[in-house]
């Protein structure tokens, strides 16, 4: 049987540059295209398509009715076509400037790409953003093919200034291999034959490009690295770490090292299906036996002994985010990278890059398809290398805490020092010993709800009480906040995540101090009220849902803040312009229209009495 | 070998184990849809060689339309009985007692009710949170755009439109109660490659994708096997003796055989290299209607 080799590749392009032709030329040149799909097209190409009589590949590859619908791709698409030495899988992505993600989508995968331009329009805005992209996810080799030269009497002129154009563009990206010619997708030319409209053009065809692109990655150059995936015990006398193996090449009797724990061990066999190995690569799916009894969970690393990845809590990212939501620093999400997973969050976002003129700019957050540096914190140490250095072990997904949505995608650039140098002071007199000197059980009281609802009244209510019956307490009221700790901070999405990590922290001290912590503050995202409450240990954590009617809120509107809104002098103002997300399952709700504030009062200290606070 | 030059059936098969074990790892509850045919059973060998010398750490379903060729049964069974499989075989009880016939009903509420609404009870039935399938991306366009780990709603739906990203071999397994996944790992295998993997591992099949003489009739140029007297003749009708094989298998009155003199696995694969219709040609099932296979795949299909 003929063994052949696997070239992954995607196409990018703007929409009209002739993408999906280009697909339907090489399925169809490389007989791909079955009898009974190219009757179907045919009638579909009469129905719906966009060339006159002739054949509409694009409909052969947009799959999905809507697609077919509107004409347009929306989503990266997978193509499968071999020659007699290699087999290809395309990703074809979309040219629309709002599916971006779905570019790093495809480009993730690949070793290759090619990137189409529209021969009478030359290089568009869309053609930087594809290469950037392209060359942030590390993609080594790109063709450029300058599609649609029918449509310019296939001039030699019209092709070179473009090919000009985007070497000149092109050299700050650092591309290893770059191949420029001229196609026609919808002829034919150059793509499989070299046809006889371009007698000018001595290069590769795109299929001899395509075919001399080296396979494959380098990554087994690089020094031994495998996530754990998966821990093998089928009896008491087998014990292996399965996993594949994403650098490096590994033999039987080689040291290879957790770096999370700095444990170290030697390889005794690399177990198979088929028998064992005396030797593994970078791609292969393993199953290693190690000499030593040591401990080794699923999201651990496997490493060289003598080439140890960084381990660290802290790092700086490029992210490209993929969520209509858009990221917030402080806002708690999900990391996974190689096989672990780990709580955290972006830190502080460096800049923002945009993508057409690669400049950087100052930012807050970033929106779906921006792409910024960003320093991320973890919640615990991960191992990893720069992504410049290993493609493998130096990337990682965002994963939201509540949707499960996949919000972004990490590059990591290079761990930062300063983390690992700084280390928590022990203390000797801990919260426990605070609390027991005053007598009580310290706690956070938080009132949540709409502007007006009634949150500050039922605290002070509340602290009074308590502090009659000797307690100690404290009030972290939101509006007072913001005239201290928190004056730098505007009422952004962003700036109210941050509004509350600064009083979800100082509520901490507050508590280690051994107090009653009462906390009044709208805090409208459920992400940060559990932010808050993770900040917290068990049974610390009281949500009190003031659930005031927004129409009850406004009619009382004691500080003329909806009035205010209304007009359109406030922007952002909660359940105005801004959302509240009211809480799933709060400890406490009063109903603000049912309730006086007294009767709410002595429901809350009923509730701290029955919870022995 | 090594990480330069992996031929490509290599660097299938090792994706393949590294999302299976993905699974593994990552959720509660999985299973593998089993459907007897040439991709479940290259599955069941990749799940064989993801957990060796474990066996695979789940149970394997099939969803029985009572409408498969009987060869596929005996198959079955002898498989689950030599490599120990833990066989969950599903039946819509309901489906059967209201009789539902596709030579009757017609190829769509035979799928409906027989395939896609069984596969819902057995998923909730048994709280599957994870489900492999077979189907590859070259089948077909809406299962072309189909992440690997592809997420359903409590109701099994599927939104091609809110799709998550999928980068790298970084899925993302996370789900809320209720939720499920389901996962492609042959997706982006194609048919030459499925056979010229069951050649180079000696995967055992159903004897009916060997050409033999075979008892058929054909009905709108298509060519049914006579699996058993369900199958209606018109008076004087005699199934014709024909040299068939089954490029693809399911129930068999939904399922076309091909004339072929195919008997042997490299025969089938230089046929394979010849072939000039795609595999789904013989499946009534995908002809409803036009975009066919999107919509059952949003209602449950896999």
């Amino acid at each position: 049987m003929a063994e052949k080799d696997l070239l992954r590749f995607l196409t990018c392009g703007s929409v009209d540059d002739g993408k999906s032709t280009l697909i339907g030329r090489l399925l169809w040149d490389a007989k791909l295209i079955f009898d009974d799909q190219m009757r179907t097209l045919e009638a579909e190409s009469r129905r719906l398509g966009t060339q006159g009589d002739g054949i509409d590949f694009a409909l052969l590859l947009d799959g999905l009715q809507a697609e077919r619908e509107q004409g347009i791709t929306i989503d990266v698409a997978y193509r499968f076509f071999a020659t007699e030495t290699r087999k290809f899988i395309v990703a074809d992505t979309p040219g629309h400037e709002q599916y971006t993600r779905n570019m790093a989508t495809g480009a993730s995968t690949a070793d290759a790409a090619v990137i189409l331009v529209d021969a009478r329009k030359g290089l568009l805005p869309q053609t930087r953003r594809h290469s950037f992209i392209v060359s942030l996810m590390g993609i080594r080799h790109v063709v450029l093919a300058v599609n649609k030269m029918d449509a310019v009497d296939y001039g030699e002129a019209v092709f070179a200034a473009i090919r000009d154009d985007y070497l000149a563009f092109a050299a700050p990206l650092g591309f290893a291999g770059l191949d420029c010619l001229p196609i026609s997708a919808l002829k034919g030319d150059m793509v499989y034959s070299r046809g006889d409209a371009m007698p000018w053009y001595g290069g590769p065809t795109l299929m001899d490009c395509l075919e001399a692109i080296e396979a494959g990655s380098d990554a087994a150059a690089l020094p031994f690295r495998m996530p754990v995936q998966w821990v093998c015990r089928p009896d008491a006398n087998f014990r292996g770490y399965c996993g594949s193996i994403e650098s490096g090449t590994l033999r039987v009797g080689d040291r290879v090292a957790v770096p999370s724990s700095g444990q170290v061990s030697t390889v005794r066999r690399i177990a198979t299906f088929n028998g064992d190995l005396q030797e593994a690569a970078a791609g292969d799916a393993v199953n290693l036996v190690l000499a030593d009894e040591i401990d080794v969970s699923r999201g651990e690393m496997l490493a060289a002994a003598d080439a140890r990845p960084d381990l660290c809590d802290q790092f700086m990212a490029k992210i490209i985010w993929m969520h209509g939501d858009p990221l917030l620093p402080g806002r708690k999400c999900l990391m996974k990278i190689g096989a672990d997973l780990v709580a955290a969050q972006v830190s502080e976002i460096k800049h923002k890059i945009n993508v057409n003129t690669f400049e950087e700019t100052a930012a807050r957050s970033l929106a779906l398809n921006e792409i910024g540096m960003c320093n991320v914190a973890a919640d615990r140490a991960v191992a990893f290398d720069p992504y410049g250095r290993n493609r493998g072990t130096g990337r990682f997904i965002l994963i939201d805490r509540y949707s499960n949505a996949t919000v972004g995608a990490g590059l990591i650039e290079h761990a930062l020092r300063r983390a690992t140098n700084v280390h928590r002071q022990k203390e000797t007199v801990d919260k426990a010993a605070r609390a027991a000197i005053k007598g009580q059980k310290p706690c956070v009281l938080w009132f949540t709800g709409l502007s007006g609802s009634g949150k500050s009244t039922l605290a002070d209510l509340v602290e009074r009480e308590l502090h009659a019956r000797g307690r100690h307490t404290v009030i972290l009221d939101g509006d007072n906040l913001r005239h201290g700790l928190n004056r730098n901070l505007g009422f952004t999405d962003a700036d109210r995540v941050e509004n509350i990590r600064r009083t979800a922290e100082v509520a901490k001290l507050c508590v280690e101090a051994g107090l009653i912590v009462l906390v009044s503050l709208i805090s409208p995202f459920r992400t940060e009220r559990r932010m808050a409450r993770e900040l917290l240990g068990e049974g610390e954590f009281l949500e009190i849902f003031v659930d005031t009617p927004l129409a009850l809120c406004e009619a009382r509107d004691v500080k003329g803040l909806y009035a205010k809104a209304r007009k359109g002098e406030i922007p952002n103002f909660t359940g105005v312009q801004a959302p509240y997300e009211p809480p799933e399952a709060p400890e406490l709700r009063i109903d603000g229209d049912a309730t006086t504030p007294e009767e709410g009062a002595a429901r809350i200290l009923e509730m701290l009495q029955t919870r022995g606070r | 070998m090594n990480g330069a030059s992996l031929s490509h059936l290599h660097q299938l098969e090792a994706e393949s184990i590294h999302i299976m074990r993905e699974v593994a790892a990552s959720f509660e509850n999985p299973v593998m849809l089993y459907s007897i045919g040439k991709d479940s059973s290259v599955m069941l060998h990749l799940a064989r060689k993801a957990f060796f010398p474990a066996p695979p750490p789940f149970p394997f379903l099939h969803v029985d339309t009572t409408w498969k060729f009987k060869e596929m049964i005996a198959f079955r069974d002898r498989m689950a009985a030599e490599c120990g499989l833990r066989l969950l075989v599903h039946i819509n009880r309901d489906g059967l007692k209201r009789g539902i016939d596709p030579f009757v009903h017609g190829s769509a509420l035979h799928t409906d009710v027989m395939k896609t609404e069984a596969l819902k009870q057995a998923l909730d039935k048994y709280k599957f949170d994870a489900a492999f399938g077979g189907a590859r991306r070259d089948e077909e366009k809406s299962r072309a755009k189909e992440r690997i780990f592809s997420f359903r709603t409590a109701n099994h739906r599927w939104d091609p439109k809110t799709q998550r990203p999928e980068l790298w071999n970084l899925y993302n397994t996370r789900i809320n109660p209720g939720e499920s996944i389901r996962v492609f790992p042959l997706s982006n295998w194609t048919e030459l490659d499925i056979w010229q993997y069951i050649l180079q591992e000696s995967i055992p099949i159903v004897p009916l994708y060997f050409a033999a003489v075979r008892p058929v009739v054909e009905r709108n140029g298509m060519l049914i096997l006579a699996d058993d007297d369900r199958l209606p003749l018109a008076p004087g009708e005699k199934p014709m003796m024909k040299m068939v094989r089954f490029r693809t298998l399911g129930c068999y009155p939904l399922t076309a055989a091909i004339e072929s003199d195919a008997a042997t696995l490299p025969e089938i694969v230089a046929e394979m290299q010849r072939a000039r219709t795609s595999e789904r040609q013989g499946r009534l099932i995908d002809h409803d209607q036009a975009g066919s296979m999107e919509k059952k795949k949003q209602e449950g299909y896999f």
